[in-house]
C-alpha cells in the first residue's frame, strides 16, 4: 500500500507551531539569551558563557548559596505540605457523609477555600495573623505565647503552611472523595462478612482504590507548593529576613528588584528543569499504573 | 452449620411504613433447613437482595426476626454471624494474592496461622485454585474471581450458610455451568445452607432442591422445581416459571364447569361460588394444550408456529386471548382454524392469582 500524500495537513498544523512559537519558544529563547550574557546597564550584554550556571550550581558562591538556599526551603516547604495535606484530605474524605443533603452541604463548604484568589487569601491571613489586631494573633498572643510572624521565622513557617493547609486541603479531600464514591458497596459488604477492621477496610479497600487520584493530589499539591509565590509573597515578602523566600520568591527579587538579569535567567532555567524533571518522574510513574493496570484486566 | 428461620419478618426502606406498599420486603415466615440447597427466584426488584442482606445482617429488618437454631441473631452484626455472601459481582481484595485473599477472614477472626496454611489449602483444592494461589488476585477472570469470593466464604469452618446474590451475572456463558456444578459439588461435599439469588429460572431449577419464588416483595411459592411447575399456587409462578410460560385465561366457573367466553371446559374438581368481583383465571401450560385441525375441542385461531428447537410451539388466539400450545408430531396445517385440546387434570383455577384449591369430585354433581 502506498501513502496517501496530503500536505493539506500542514496548514492545520502550522497555526499550533505559530501559537506555541509566540508563547513558549521565543520567550524561552530570550531567557536562554539573558542566561549567557551579563550587562552593566544602558542595554549593553556581554557573552559570559555558563559561568552564571557554573556559579548557580556552586554553593560556595554568593548566587549558589542563595540558589541552594531557596531550593532548600521550597522542597523543604513541598515536603511539609503534603506530609500534612495528603493523610489530613484523606481523612476529611473519609468522615464525610455518603448520602443526603449533608454531601452538598460540606462538598460546598469545602470548595469555598478553593474559589479565593490567592493574593486575597495571603491578605487575609495577613491581616488574621496580626498580633495587634488579627483575631488569630491577637487569641494568640493574649493565651501568653509570643507569636509574631513578621519577626520569628518559626512563626512565619507556621503561618504560612496553616495558610496553605486551610487554603489547599480540600482539592486532597475532594479528590480523594471522588475516588471513595468510585468504591461500590459490595466490597464494603464482603470486607464486614470478612469480619475486617476499619483499618483493613482503609488498607485492603480504600486506599488501593484512591490510589490513582491520590497520586493525582500528591502531583498537583507538589507542583503548587513547589511554585508558591502568591500567599506568602503576600503575607510575609519572604521575610523574616530570608526565612520564607522560596525559589519564586527569589526569582523575582533577582531578576526584578535587583534587575540582574543574567543570573536570574539561569536561576530560572534550573529552577524550569526541576520542575519539568519532577512531572516526567511522576508521569513515567503514573503511566506505568495505568499500564500494570491493563495487563492486570486483559 | 444452622436452620436459619424468618419470623414475622418484614422490611422497609422508608423510615415511616404506612401500608403494604410502603413495603419493600412484605411479611414473610420461612424456615430454611439445615443443609439446603435453596433458589431465592423472582424478577428484578422484588425484594430478594433485600431478604438477602438481611438474613446476612447487612440490612437491618423494620420488624420480625431472624433466628439461626434457637439463637436470635437479629441485632447481630455481619461480623458476629456465621454467614457468608457472594456478590453480583465478583469482589476480591486487588492488592493480595489469591492466598491472602482466602486467609483474610481467618486472619480477621485471629486465627493462628499454623491453622490457616492448611485450611486455605484444602479450600484452594476444592475449588481448583491451587495452580493460581500465589498470583495477584486482580489478575484473574471474572469466574476465578467469583471463586476467590466464595472461597472466603467457605474457608471459615464455622459458617451456617453461604448467600449468593446472582453470582453468575458477569461470568461467560460457558462458564456458568462449570461454575454451577463446582457449588453443586461443594454444597454436596460439606452439608452448608446455600441459598442462591436469581432471575434465572434454569439457573434456579437447576441449582436448588428448593425453590422460593417471590414477587412484589412477597414469597408466592415455595417448592422443588416440581411443584412449581406442575401446581403453580400463584399465576406469576405459573407464567414466570416454564418457557413459554404458562397460559392464563380469564373464565367463569360454574361448579365443575369453567367457561372461557362461551366455551364450557370441563373440569376435575368443583369450585364453591365465588364472590362476584373476584378474578378468576383458568391456568393450564402450553405443554398441556394441544393443537387438533379438527375435533370437538376449543375452536380457536392460529396465528403461526414457533420452532424452539426440540418441540414446536402454536400461538393461537382464542375469545380474543393469546394463548401458547403444543405442537403433535404429526400435525399439518390447513387453514388457521384449529381446535385445542386442554388435559383436565393439568388445569389449575386461580381467584385473584392465588390457587384454589377445589373439590375432589366424588361423582356427579353437586
Amino acid at each position: 500500500m502506498t501513502k496517501t500524500l496530503n500536505h493539506k495537513a500542514w496548514f492545520l498544523v502550522l497555526p499550533v507551531f505559530a501559537v506555541v512559537a509566540f508563547s513558549a519558544v521565543l520567550p524561552l529563547m530570550t531567557v536562554v539569551n539573558y542566561s549567557v550574557q551579563d550587562t552593566f546597564g544602558n542595554n549593553q550584554f556581554f557573552w559570559n558563557g555558563v559561568a552564571w550556571f557554573q556559579d548557580l550550581l556552586d554553593p560556595s558562591t554568593e548566587l549558589g548559596g542563595r540558589f541552594f538556599g531557596a531550593l532548600w526551603r521550597t522542597l523543604l516547604f513541598s515536603a511539609i505540605i503534603l506530609t500534612i495535606e495528603i493523610p489530613l484530605g484523606i481523612l476529611v474524605a473519609l468522615s464525610m457523609p455518603r448520602e443526603g443533603w449533608r454531601v452538598a452541604f460540606c462538598l460546598v463548604l469545602m470548595a469555598l477555600p478553593l474559589l479565593i484568589p490567592w493574593n486575597v487569601v495571603g491578605t487575609i491571613w495577613q491581616v488574621f495573623a496580626r498580633s495587634d489586631i488579627g483575631l488569630l494573633g491577637w487569641v494568640v498572643n493574649h493565651m501568653g505565647i509570643d507569636y509574631n510572624y513578621t519577626g520569628h521565622s518559626l512563626d512565619a513557617w507556621i503561618t504560612i503552611i496553616v495558610m496553605d493547609v486551610w487554603h489547599w486541603t480540600s482539592l486532597v479531600a475532594l479528590l480523594c472523595y471522588a475516588g471513595l464514591k468510585s468504591i461500590p458497596d459490595a466490597y464494603y459488604q464482603a470486607a464486614r462478612i470478612d469480619g475486617a477492621s476499619r483499618w483493613a477496610v482503609f488498607r485492603t479497600i480504600q486506599l488501593p482504590k484512591m490510589r490513582r487520584v491520590l497520586l493525582i493530589a500528591v502531583l498537583l499539591r507538589f507542583m503548587d507548593s513547589f511554585m508558591i509565590y502568591t500567599e506568602p509573597f503576600v503575607l510575609t515578602g519572604g521575610g523574616p529576613g530570608n526565612a520564607t523566600t522560596f525559589l519564586s520568591i527569589d526569582l523575582v527579587k533577582l531578576a526584578l528588584g535587583q534587575f540582574d538579569l543574567g543570573k536570574a535567567a539561569a536561576m530560572s532555567l534550573v529552577y524550569n528543569l526541576i520542575i519539568l524533571v519532577i512531572c516526567w518522574i511522576f508521569y513515567t510513574v503514573m503511566t506505568n499504573v495505568d499500564a500494570d493496570r491493563e495487563r492486570r484486566e486483559a | 452449620m444452622a436452620r436459619i428461620s424468618l419470623d414475622h419478618l418484614a422490611h422497609a426502606y422508608k423510615p415511616d411504613p404506612q401500608g403494604p406498599q410502603d413495603y419493600a420486603l412484605k411479611e414473610i415466615d420461612h424456615v430454611w433447613e439445615q443443609g439446603g440447597a435453596y433458589a431465592l427466584l423472582g424478577p428484578s426488584g422484588c425484594g430478594k437482595t433485600t431478604l438477602l442482606n438481611i438474613i446476612s445482617g447487612l440490612v437491618h429488618p423494620t420488624r420480625g426476626r431472624i433466628l439461626f437454631d434457637d439463637r436470635d441473631v437479629t441485632d447481630l452484626r455481619t461480623e458476629e454471624r456465621n454467614i457468608a455472601q457472594v456478590f453480583q459481582f465478583p469482589v476480591v481484595y486487588d492488592t493480595m494474592t489469591v492466598r491472602e485473599n482466602l486467609a483474610f477472614p481467618l486472619k480477621n477472626r485471629n486465627v493462628p496461622s499454623s491453622k490457616i496454611a492448611p485450611r486455605v489449602e484444602e479450600i484452594a483444592r476444592l475449588l481448583d485454585l491451587t495452580p493460581v494461589l500465589d498470583r495477584k488476585a486482580s489478575n484473574l477472570t471474572a469466574d476465578m474471581k467469583q471463586k476467590i469470593s466464595l472461597g472466603r466464604g467457605l474457608v471459615r469452618a464455622d459458617v451456617a450458610a453461604i448467600l449468593f446474590d446472582e453470582p453468575l451475572t458477569v461470568i461467560d456463558p460457558h462458564l456458568k455451568w462449570q461454575l454451577r456444578s463446582t457449588l453443586k459439588e461443594i454444597h454436596r461435599a460439606l452439608d452448608i445452607t446455600m441459598i442462591y439469588v436469581t432471575h434465572d429460572q434454569t439457573e434456579a431449577l437447576t441449582f436448588a432442591d428448593k425453590v422460593v419464588v417471590m414477587h412484589d416483595g412477597a414469597v408466592v411459592q415455595t417448592g422443588t422445581p416440581e411443584e412449581l411447575f406442575e401446581r403453580p399456587a400463584h399465576t406469576f409462578v405459573g407464567h414466570f416459571i416454564g418457557s413459554p410460560g404458562m397460559n392464563i385465561l380469564p373464565c367463569r366457573l360454574d361448579g365443575m364447569t369453567a367457561y372461557i367466553g362461551d366455551d364450557p371446559v370441563i373440569l376435575q374438581r368443583t369450585y364453591p361460588e365465588l364472590a362476584s368481583q373476584r378474578q378468576v383465571e383458568l391456568g393450564i401450560r402450553p405443554e398441556f394444550v394441544s393443537v387438533q385441525r379438527t375435533g370437538n375441542g376449543l375452536p380457536a385461531r392460529l396465528k403461526r408456529i414457533d420452532d424452539i428447537g426440540r418441540t414446536r410451539i402454536a400461538r393461537v388466539e382464542m375469545a380474543g386471548r393469546q394463548l401458547a400450545a403444543s405442537v403433535p408430531e404429526n400435525f399439518s396445517l390447513d387453514g388457521d382454524e384449529v381446535s385445542l385440546i386442554m388435559d383436565p387434570h393439568r388445569i389449575h383455577i386461580y381467584a385473584d392469582g392465588h390457587l384454589l384449591p377445589g373439590e375432589p369430585t366424588t361423582g356427579g354433581h353437586q
